[in-house]
């Protein structure tokens, strides 16, 4: 039988109460926060708990809210339990002047790479992540590229020299 | 690099290590792939990847289009098989804005994706033979590579970055010729697919060379992120296309292949049967498309006049249309609020679309879950103590495909 969604609330409420917070049911899947301190023992018990054996990180990608004080950067793991077929969504958030998140390297061998992609389009410190480097942009960038601040061209400007582009 | 911290076996070859810099355009790796390589002899002591070479910021572009401008990006991350993409990024976008499609809308794209995703594992597998120094396999069934091409132009009017369907459903209805030359397919593919088989499968050096070459085990697939072909090739059974049904898969009957070993002859071999399994597949969904008589074999997209261009006569002669037509186009549809996963089995495993809407005309966050970038890191593991040539041949058995790992 498949587990439901009330019932793996239940389960995280039941192990860290007020820790866990912001249940919603989105499109069907499960999604909550938790405390930025809490995220590997959050992901440790989904892991380890038999009744729930989330053991498969499906994704892991960071997200820019700049209007939100304190809560600048989010963290956000997709899990599945491919026994049973259930997936959830999990969030931290972090106050981007302090973006430290512990590293679920540890855990999953696969979020090495997605830390690091994180890392490097939004600047979350992974705490012990054993090659915190860039990966898909050049090392000597000294910015996050997608974060909010850095908006995209605006396409409708006329001070470009248009020879330079081939329209000249 | 240096040379610090290695130990070299007891039976080494050079008593030494040498460094080379493989790629990131090298004649051997198909695509732009770096990979800095400490060699003991012949052998693969370490290595690491650099990737990002063709990185294009699709993320972040993604940020400033409105939904239907997305497309033509998702075509570009594994583009031997857009068209899957294409749909996948439909079907994100149908979840979020609760579009349902007509049951023949689901059929016909079932038939665009099992021929993506023949498309791609031909070339896969043919390319592992020509790495293996098999080049007849390749070229032989590079033709049946062009058929499906024939059928994504008859469909869409282009070939590679396909830009294929819209949300809800097809631009236009399939025309005759399509279904010709899918016929032609069905008949002839079979028999090459069979010839390709009878020249590698049991062929004693392609075995040699293949087998327990790049192996993996399930417990450290699962641990790295593999899906799809790479992950069934190390014995586990998961396959979106039946865990999370999309565009009535349910309603077909087709088995998932699993090898045992994860080798490098297991992902041919499972990459083979899923394209017999996809004929299937084809067949099926074509037989029931032709089920559809009269009025009925006219649907080839839902209603959703906010993200469905209307037909052009229509924009020429009537008032709403025209308003439609203006409002899609400039990208002036508020789409509602919400924050939606979905994936679809792509050519190499699951690719996922993350999308967080804050009620805005341009997603607020877009993330895609490439298969490629995430199982691409097992790499250095899996061709530890293996031959460079071998290596190689890892290489092109993982499928690796340079768009959709940069992204």
């Amino acid at each position: 039988m498949a587990i439901s969604n009330e019932y793996i609330q239940q389960k995280l409420v039941e192990k860290f109460g007020d820790q866990v917070f912001n249940f919603e049911d989105t499109y069907g899947m499960l999604c909550f926060e938790a405390t930025k301190e809490l995220n590997l023992k959050v992901l440790q018990f989904l892991y380890d708990e038999p009744s729930l054996g989330f053991q498969f990180l499906t994704d892991l990608c960071g997200v820019n809210f700049p209007e939100s004080a304190d809560r600048e950067l989010a963290v956000v793991y997709h899990l599945h339990n491919l026994v049973e077929n259930v997936r959830i969504r999990f969030k931290v958030f972090t106050p981007v002047t302090a973006p430290d998140v512990y590293t679920a390297t540890q855990l999953y061998s696969t979020a090495n790479w997605m830390e690091r992609e994180t890392y490097d389009f939004y600047g979350v410190n992974f705490v012990g992540h054993p090659n915190l480097k860039r990966i898909l942009n050049v090392d000597e960038m000294d910015y996050f590229p997608l974060r909010k601040e850095f908006p995209l061209e605006d396409q409708t400007r006329i001070d470009k020299d248009d020879e330079m582009f081939g329209r000249g | 690099m240096s040379n610090h911290n290695i130990t070299l076996a007891e039976d080494s070859i050079e008593q030494k290590t040498t460094t080379i810099n493989l790629g990131p355009t090298h004649p051997a790796t198909h695509g732009v792939f770096q990979n800095i390589m400490e060699l003991d002899g012949e052998r693969v002591v370490s290595t690491e990847q650099t990737v990002g070479y063709i990185h294009r910021a699709f993320e972040k572009l993604a940020e400033r289009r409105p939904l239907y401008q997305i497309t033509p990006i998702t075509d570009r991350l594994n583009y031997c098989s857009s068209p899957i993409n294409n749909m996948g990024w439909h079907l994100t976008c149908e979840k979020l804005l609760g579009v349902q499609t007509p049951k023949r809308v689901d059929y016909l794209r079932v038939i665009i994706m099992e021929l993506a995703r023949i498309a791609d594992h031909l070339i896969c597998n043919s390319i592992v033979g020509v790495d293996a120094g098999a080049f007849t396999g390749f070229l032989y069934v590079m033709q049946y590579r062009e058929l499906i091409y024939e059928i994504y132009e008859e469909v869409c009017g282009s070939r590679l970055t396909t830009n294929i369907g819209r949300i809800g459903g097809f631009e236009r209805n399939f025309t005759n010729t399509a279904f010709t030359k899918l016929e032609k397919f069905l008949k002839e593919y079979p028999v090459a697919l069979g010839e390709l088989e009878s020249l590698l499968t049991r062929n004693r050096i392609f075995m040699e060379r293949t087998i327990g070459g790049g192996a993996i085990s399930a417990e450290r697939a699962l641990n790295y992120g593999f899906t799809g072909p790479n992950l069934r090739a190390a014995g586990v059974d998961y396959d979106v296309r039946v865990h999370s049904p999309y565009s009535s898969y349910q309603d077909f009957e087709f088995d998932i292949p699993v090898g045992k070993t994860g080798d490098n002859y297991d992902r041919f071999l499972v990459r083979n049967q899923e394209m017999w399994q996809s004929l299937r597949i084809i067949q099926q969904a074509y037989n029931k498309v032709q089920e559809f008589k009269g009025a009925d074999a006219e649907i080839y997209h839902a209603d959703v006049p906010e993200y469905y261009l209307p037909k052009k006569e229509d924009v020429y002669t009537k008032m709403e249309a025209l308003i439609w037509h203006f409002k899609i186009i400039m990208g002036e549809v508020d789409m509602p609020k919400g924050e939606v996963y979905q994936s679809v089995e792509g050519g190499n495993g699951e690719l996922g679309f993350y999308m967080i809407s804050d009620g805005g005309r341009t997603p607020f966050r877009l993330h895609f879950r490439r298969p490629c970038f995430i199982y691409y890191q097992a790499y250095p593991e899996l061709v530890k103590d293996s031959m460079l040539s071998d290596a190689i041949l890892t290489m092109s058995s993982l499928n690796l495909i340079a768009g959709e790992l940069d992204a």
